[in-house]
């Protein structure tokens, strides 16, 4: 039997089976039906839920699935961006029209204002990023929404740590992932009883991998920020990753700035998300090259490599 | 693409998480970087070989002490299916787990060590394999480099796997049995050429050959309102859609259909998946439907079809797993989660402890420790529809939700 997981240029995860030959029969796409009907248990189980919306293409594919669990119905929450300052400004362009087709509320809180509280204290020197400060952000504005459930488009396949999360994630008051004593979660039966201080995570898409969520972005012809495809950007190499040559970055004097053709794979805090070098300018020249990629996702993330266990204590103290 | 959900389940040390390691890394599944960290990793620790189950065992705990305690998800893709493991740890303090991902998948792996043999944890295993009625396992017989690739050894243990088979009630388990060694990649992807007395599948190969479907299978048709939704726009003024997933059996336009638990009836108007019609959908598919009549319906109703009612009442008797640390009382009350039920309950009785190995049950206890498996019955504030677990998997099963943790604390299969 051979196998072409590097290469796998004749699948598509996406394709929908055919249940019948009837041409007005619905077909199934197994994720996207798993994920409709998680957000409609968090609409009908909590009170006050919340999407996490970075500008990624993560919270963009939730977005699209949100809109077909609740329609004709708009989108019953709203959407919360945690603002590092550090944007990459096609993000923000692009989170602001989509606000405004989809006529949901948008919630913007900044990593600046908690800086400036003297809640956090920004990183310094070559590796400074504002990633980790971001949970201090989030906590307090679930606490100044008094949000019961925070939706986030995180999945499994992207981190050991993150493989074991459920469904839905009990945090604490502390917002505290207690990952020893995490709920079971037996098959549709998802449990959203909580405490009073409590609050939930919730990951709809945590069975997709990225070329899950590629292919499905591809076939619904999603639109989504022109920094994931390849473009000529202003960068500079270190430790074999390309960065951005931004204000943002710290960079020091011997490492020279060249343009270069690059495109980013997740869009996170502009400090810690490194570019891939690519020609990939349309959606289908995307899916084929993550296809045939050979480093995963989380490997264009500086923050994880900090050590090993980086993610795993990160998400106890919080953060998503 | 087709989504097959598997389970694992083994001892501590049965190599489990090296033998998911290794299908990755056989499949080329495993990317430069992860690949490059478990090199890393296994040089850092001296061994004389790639550890592949650094590739899983994700929480510090764990690599700690080098073993799985929480389950894992991993994906990996061939070119007919994507896989999604639930990687279920096997010592006996966390069958919750193993319960946990067995209750999602439609396959589960079983391991048994070579040097080992069918072992009291494997009883466990396939126990809970037979009471959740996963329908195809696999007995990987690993570490069989260590037993000289004996094929009498195989045998032996085959044999005495067939024991606990013959005590199973569920008949159309489908029980497959592949000599393995998960360390040398032996009949996992690829076959073996020290075992050249074994003609059957690789893991890999019989995984391939399984047919991808729904965890619930084919029964009666049922459709568990999770919400109404009332648009209040002017477009959709009067719409009043019925979110929820089908499970069972297809739905079609027309239908005559029984809501429960009012018994009230009416006929499928529209089935909406988002901004689309259509006459028909199948199961697994979460659509909203409308009805021909304006009728009051609510979330933890059950739509169903005419001819096809479940049962309606407001006591069960069912097959409990217990998750929580605190005991299951007779006398206490529960919140029961159907689907998207939720009702007050009281534990009547604990009729008797199952024993996991097969050899009967102890009817004298009168609670529910964690991890053991009893008979229970339960009274409901309120009438439930439900099926038996056998006819059906959604409406046949439950949580148990502590009323004052709010933790699950139990699963259960109504008898």
């Amino acid at each position: 039997m051979e196998l072409v997981t590097k290469d796998r240029k004749t699948i598509d995860p996406l394709e929908t089976i055919e249940t019948h030959n009837n041409t007005a029969a619905l077909t199934i796409n197994p994720l996207e039906s798993e994920a409709i009907y998680i957000f409609r248990e968090v609409v009908a189980q909590f009170e006050k839920p919340v999407l996490l919306f970075s500008g990624g293409k993560d919270s963009i594919t939730l977005v699209r699935l949100a809109q077909k669990a609740f329609y004709p119905a708009k989108i019953p929450f709203p959407l919360l961006h945690i603002d590092t300052g550090h944007n990459f400004p096609e993000t923000i362009a692009f989170r602001d029209k989509l606000v405004e087709e989809l006529g949901v509320e948008l919630i913007v809180r900044y990593v600046q204002d908690s800086i400036d509280q003297g809640k956090v204290v920004e990183e310094k020197g070559k590796y400074a990023s504002r990633n980790s400060l971001q949970t201090t952000t989030l906590l307090d504005a679930l606490d100044e929404f008094k949000f019961d459930a925070a939706i986030g488009g995180a999945r499994r396949d992207e981190e050991k740590a993150r493989a074991k999360e459920r469904i839905f994630s009990v945090r604490d008051d502390f917002g505290q992932w207690d990952e020893k004593n995490q709920r079971p979660e037996l098959f549709d039966h998802l449990n959203g009883k909580i405490s009073l201080g409590q609050n939930v995570r919730v990951f709809p898409i945590s069975n997709w991998t990225e070329l899950d969520v590629w292919s499905y972005i591809n076939k619904e012809k999603i639109e989504i920020p022109s920094i994931y495809f390849a473009h000529i950007r202003k960068t500079f190499v270190r430790d074999g990753m390309i960065w951005s040559a931004d204000e943002a970055v710290y960079r020091e004097e011997d490492e020279v700035v060249e343009d270069r053709l690059v495109r980013f794979r997740t869009v996170g805090d502009m400090s810690c998300t490194a570019a891939v070098l690519s020609d990939a300018v349309t959606l289908e020249k995307v899916v084929e090259e993550i296809r045939a990629s050979t480093i995963s996702e989380r490997g264009a993330r500086i923050d994880d490599k900090r050590s090993e266990a980086a993610m795993e204590k990160r998400k106890q103290q919080g953060y998503f | 693409m087709e989504v097959l959900k598997i389970a694992t389940a083994g001892s501590v040390d049965d190599g489990k998480s090296t033998l998911i390691g290794r299908i990755l890394y056989d499949t080329q599944s495993l990317t430069t970087d992860k690949l490059e960290a478990i090199e890393a990793k296994s040089k850092a620790n001296g061994f004389d070989y790639l550890d592949f189950s650094l590739a899983t065992d994700g929480l510090i705990a764990e690599r700690e002490q080098g073993i799985t305690i929480d389950v894992a998800h991993i994906y990996f893709s061939s070119k007919t299916k994507s896989y999604i493991v639930a990687d279920t740890p096997g010592h006996i303090e966390y069958t919750r787990n193993m319960v946990t991902g067995a209750s999602t998948s439609q396959a589960s792996i079983i391991l048994v060590d070579a040097r080992k043999g069918v072992i009291e944890q494997t009883h466990r295993h396939f126990f809970i394999n037979n009471l959740l009625r996963v329908k195809d396992i696999i007995v990987a017989v690993n570490k069989m480099d260590l037993v000289d690739f004996s094929e009498s050894v195989y045998e032996e243990i085959k044999a005495d796997f067939q024991k606990m088979i013959d005590q199973s009630e569920y008949k159309e388990q489908n029980i497959t049995f592949i000599p393995v060694s998960a360390l040398l990649g032996d009949n996992v992807v690829t076959s073996s050429e020290n075992m050249p007395w074994y003609q059957g599948n690789t893991i890999l190969d019989h995984l391939e050959s399984l047919e991808a479907q729904d965890v619930y299978e084919q029964s009666q048709m049922r459709f568990p309102v999770q919400m109404v939704i009332r648009p209040k726009q002017t477009d959709f003024h009067d719409f009043r859609g019925y979110a929820g997933k089908i499970y069972g059996d297809d739905l079609e336009v027309g239908d005559e259909v029984t809501i429960l638990p009012s018994l009230t009836t009416s006929r499928i108007k529209e089935i909406y998946f988002f901004d689309q019609k259509f006459d028909k959908a199948g199961r697994g598919s979460s659509c909203t439907i409308t009805l021909e009549d304006d009728l009051n319906i609510s979330r933890g109703d059950m739509i169903v079809k005419n001819a096809e009612r479940p049962n309606i009442g407001k006591q069960l008797e069912a097959k409990v797993c217990w998750m929580d640390t605190k005991e299951l009382q007779a006398g206490t009350q529960y919140f029961l989660q159907s689907g998207s039920n939720r009702i007050l309950a009281k534990i009547k009785e604990v009729s008797g402890v199952i024993h996991t190995d097969f050899s009967g049950e102890d009817t004298t206890a009168n609670s529910l420790k964690l991890n053991e498996v009893g008979k229970v019955n339960i009274l409901m504030s309120r009438p439930l529809a439900y099926d038996s677990y056998t006819e059906n998997r959604i409406s046949g099963s439950f949580i148990l939700i502590d009323a004052h943790t709010n933790t699950t604390a139990g699963v259960g299969f109504v008898q």
